[in-house]
């Protein structure tokens, strides 16, 4: 024990000194720190932040492994090298080429998305003279999953030092801020760099590289790294199988593609008691009745083939659930207990409007033909409201309780 | 039996170390300790300086707000010192105990005829009053305020909690001589609970008798007062516990104050966690020694619970005025290598994340006074409701108390809780913000800015 006792000590040394945060932050990674105690009660159940906040970054890596085959994959396809495959388990899509090239292209992601982020963390911390919160573990982990995956390294820089600071720093840190720091910063890169962001080229890497050599006149084929929203947008066919969508054989935004992986992991949140398991249902069950409504104003003959949302207004409404970021925004983004209602009965109703608009964006807008990112925004900036009322009527109880007693 | 309450909202803390339920006289303690902290909210008027020569049932010091209010010494002795703190806040008054023991005698009082306002004078007079605690705010109830009901919880829930249907045992009469007394000071019922029908309570007369059943905090009286009859804005009520009924029962029906009371030793550090007869104010030193705690260990003795109680010194801690129980538990004053993320087996969890203690429900644990973690903001929703049974919303209430919000805390309930309502949230809490503080500095404001 003799290291662990000089790191003690190096711990000690630096209490009550301006730097105190920053070692206590790497010192409170490595051990549960010997504070007892005092006043209150005398013992404490096992959970803290650090381990609710890793149980949901455990829960992470399967999407963010796999998005790592899936980024190769789905470069070697668009080049031709290699064939669609079947199975959820096919050697052709867990091979060594689809990791290497996924691990160049999305390691780098992580790594900024986490060195910036952490950074501007540390500083407030420092600045500020409080403990280093760990709220961004979890928004670190979760941005690089949610961005495409030839998105400009510094780019994702710039957005991560403005969500961190305009998401979360402002409102006093992690717990005070009103909307999801992840999707802030993902919105900050949407309005900022649309390119980027949307249209058929950033979802497949190499696809943008090599638009801009056709452009510039080389004789080389054409790669479409088209979403499946796009093409629906778009009126185009859609070449994936229902079992491409769930397997996540699909492109997309890196870690949102496997409706399998994003689903057991929400199992293993709601079995761990992090994941708020009426937030997600509710924002299931609001997605299907949306998406019930489109199909019945499209089987009332409403809405005709030849009208720009027919595509995506006929799409089979639970269809809706496998495609675009769905899955992965309510399992992992709606559920920031942070930003979301904070009373049971708030997050039934919460959870419901955030699946029930993310539907309706995601046909209505033509932008940009996803719903889930601008729905949960919306309803975070909404949360408190609902809050408000589900404790107002509590509120109303006490009050008629008096009221009875003194008429 | 009418009027049961089941709850299913709570969390038992089973904890290594339950008391036997075997007593012992407690070795005689040579100092007894009062302090005012116990009384919360009370200022002291100082009767019995330094040196002053007290009988037991002899007033120490009085309230200077309501004069009549008096504070006595639990044994017969010399005051040997009085202990400030800041401003001369007084801390302490220690009592050297005589071997003769004289007490003062009021003469037994015949509740059945004596009125209201007799019995009122006498309580006051005789330091029986401050057993009787109100709500809203969790202090001493004001004389002056007629309550709308009266509680008394026969259930004790609190982890290692002493076992009230052992403790009572042939005390009935006098727990039924302050029953018919407190009833006629209030406009409506006394309200008891117990656990079972084997209850020393079951069989009082002139109450309402409630059932319960369920997990911690069932036996906590604000649960009880929130299920039967809540607290309205203007309305008070006033809680006493069991065995102090006993003590006031012995000043209705021999005139004098008698502070002895069964409390448990209990807590994993303990040997021979057992029952000893003791008096209020006794040193914990009189108790913990004998088969109990090895001297000089790293142990924390509460007076209390582990979740409610008060830390003391092993050495010249004493127990308080109002507890039945000394636990010790140890201290967790050590380093846990990757504590935060390796699978937890020995600890109590309500959650599922790498926690197993859901895998065994019955198992008893060891906890120490870790914090397992270090202070944060507010971050998860929903863990608190699920071990908080009253009707109100915990995390809001708390915050509430926080930002200082006068409508808002009494919009939300402030009136009906008590800190000790809070400890199975700040026991479950992730970001271990320290909630029954929180909620006496709320209701500390309140009684400042409302009365």
């Amino acid at each position: 024990m003799g290291l662990f006792d000089k790191l003690h000590k190096i711990n000690d040394k630096y209490k009550g000194t301006k730097l105190a945060p920053l070692f206590n932050g790497f010192h409170t990674f490595l051990f549960t720190p010997n504070e007892v105690t005092h006043g209150g009660t005398h013992v404490k159940a096992a959970d803290d932040l650090k381990r609710t906040m890793n149980t949901v970054i455990m829960s992470l890596v399967p999407c963010l492994i796999f998005g790592m085959f899936n980024a190769g994959y789905q470069h070697y396809l668009a080049l031709g090298d290699i064939e669609a495959v079947e199975g959820f388990f096919s050697a052709a899509f867990w091979s060594w080429d689809n990791l290497v090239m996924g691990i160049i292209k999305v390691l780098p992601l992580v790594i900024v998305s986490y060195v910036v982020g952490l950074a501007i963390e540390f500083l407030f911390a420092v600045i500020k003279g409080h403990e280093i919160e760990e709220g961004y573990l979890v928004t670190g982990m979760l941005v690089p999953l949610i961005v495409p995956v030839d998105l400009p390294l510094w780019m994702l820089a710039v957005a991560v030092a403005f969500g961190v600071v305009i998401g979360k720093e402002v409102f006093g840190g992690t717990g005070m801020n009103i909307l999801n720091p992840a999707l802030t910063i993902r919105a900050f890169l949407f309005f900022a760099y649309p390119t980027w962001m949307s249209g058929d080229k950033v979802w497949v890497h190499g696809a943008v590289e090599n638009a801009q050599q056709m452009a510039a006149g080389k004789n080389v084929d054409a790669i479409s790294g088209e979403t499946i929203l796009g093409s629906l947008a778009q009126g185009h066919e859609v070449h994936y199988s229902v079992a491409d969508m769930f397997f996540g054989f699909i492109p997309g935004s890196i870690g949102e593609t496997s409706t399998l992986l994003i689903a057991l992991a929400a199992l293993f949140l709601i079995f761990s008691k992090i994941g708020s398991w009426r937030i997600m249902f509710s924002a299931v069950v609001g997605a299907l009745v949306m998406g019930l409504i489109f199909n019945s104003v499209v089987d009332a003959g409403w809405i005709t083939e030849g009208s720009k949302f027919y595509t995506l207004m006929s799409t089979e409404f639970w269809h809706h659930l496998l495609i675009g970021g769905f899955a992965f925004g309510v399992v992992f983004m709606a559920t920031d207990p942070v930003t979301a209602s904070q009373t049971n009965k708030g997050k039934w109703i919460y959870g419901f409007l955030i699946g029930f608009i993310s539907i309706l964006i995601r046909v209505f807008n033509p932008a940009y033909p996803e719903g889930v990112m601008l729905a949960i925004l919306l309803m975070n900036v909404f949360a408190p409201t609902i809050d408000h009322y589900v404790v107002q009527g509590n509120v109303k109880k006490r009050m008629k309780r008096l009221k009875a007693k003194t008429a | 039996m009418s009027n049961d309450i089941k709850i299913k909202k709570g969390l038992d803390i089973k904890l290594v170390g339950e008391a036997e339920k075997s007593t012992e006289n407690a070795a005689s303690s040579a100092i007894y300790t009062i302090r005012p902290e116990d009384f919360h909210g009370i200022l002291p008027r100082l009767i019995a300086k330094e040196g002053t020569k007290v009988k037991a049932g002899e007033t120490i010091f009085f309230n200077k707000n309501i004069e009549e209010m008096k504070f006595v010494s639990p044994v017969a002795g010399e005051v040997v010192a009085v202990e400030r703190g800041e401003r001369r806040r007084i801390m302490a008054v220690r009592i050297k105990a005589d071997a003769q023991q004289e007490t003062v005698d009021h003469g037994a009082l015949n509740v059945a005829s004596a009125d209201a306002e007799t019995i009122k004078t006498r309580l006051l007079a005789s330091g029986g009053w401050v057993f009787i605690k109100q709500r809203p705010y969790d202090v001493i109830a004001n004389p002056e305020k007629t309550p709308k009901a009266i509680f008394v919880s026969g259930y004790a829930s609190a982890p290692l909690a002493a076992d009230y249907d052992y403790v009572l045992q042939g005390k009935e009469k006098q727990m039924q001589a302050a029953i018919d007394a407190l009833s006629k000071l209030t406009t409506g019922k006394v309200h008891v609970s117990v656990g079972s029908a084997k209850s020393p309570m079951a069989n009082l007369t002139g109450v309402a008798i409630h059932k319960v059943s369920g997990p911690h905090p069932v036996g906590n009286v604000g649960t009880q007062i929130n299920k039967i009859d809540p607290v309205n804005k203007g309305e008070t009520v006033w809680t006493i516990t069991p065995q102090d009924l006993v003590i006031l029962g012995d000043l209705f029906l021999t005139g004098k104050f008698n502070p002895e009371r069964i409390i448990a030793l209990a807590g994993s550090e303990v040997k021979k966690p057992r029952y000893f007869k003791t008096k209020i104010g006794a040193d914990v030193a009189s108790v913990i020694y004998n088969e109990g705690v090895t001297k000089g260990a790293n142990v924390r003795v509460i007076s209390g619970n582990v979740l409610t109680g008060r830390k003391v010194s092993a050495e010249n801690g004493s127990l308080d005025y109002y507890n039945n129980m000394i636990t010790v538990i140890p201290e967790g004053n050590h380093y846990e290598l990757f504590g935060w993320n390796k699978p937890i087996t020995d600890k109590v969890s309500t959650s599922r994340a790498m926690t197993f203690s859901w895998l065994s429900p019955n198992k008893k644990y060891k906890l120490s006074t870790n914090t397992n973690g270090e202070h944060r903001a507010f971050v998860l929703t929903g863990i608190y409701e699920e071990v908080f049974p009253l009707d109100m919303f915990p995390m809001q209430v708390l915050k509430s108390c926080m930002y200082k919000d006068l409508d808002e805390m009494e919009a939300l309930g402030m009136y009906e809780v008590a800190p000790e309502d809070f400890a199975l949230t700040e026991f479950v809490c992730v970001s271990k913000q320290p909630h029954q503080q929180i909620i006496r500095e709320g209701l500390d404001l309140m009684i400042k800015e409302i009365g």
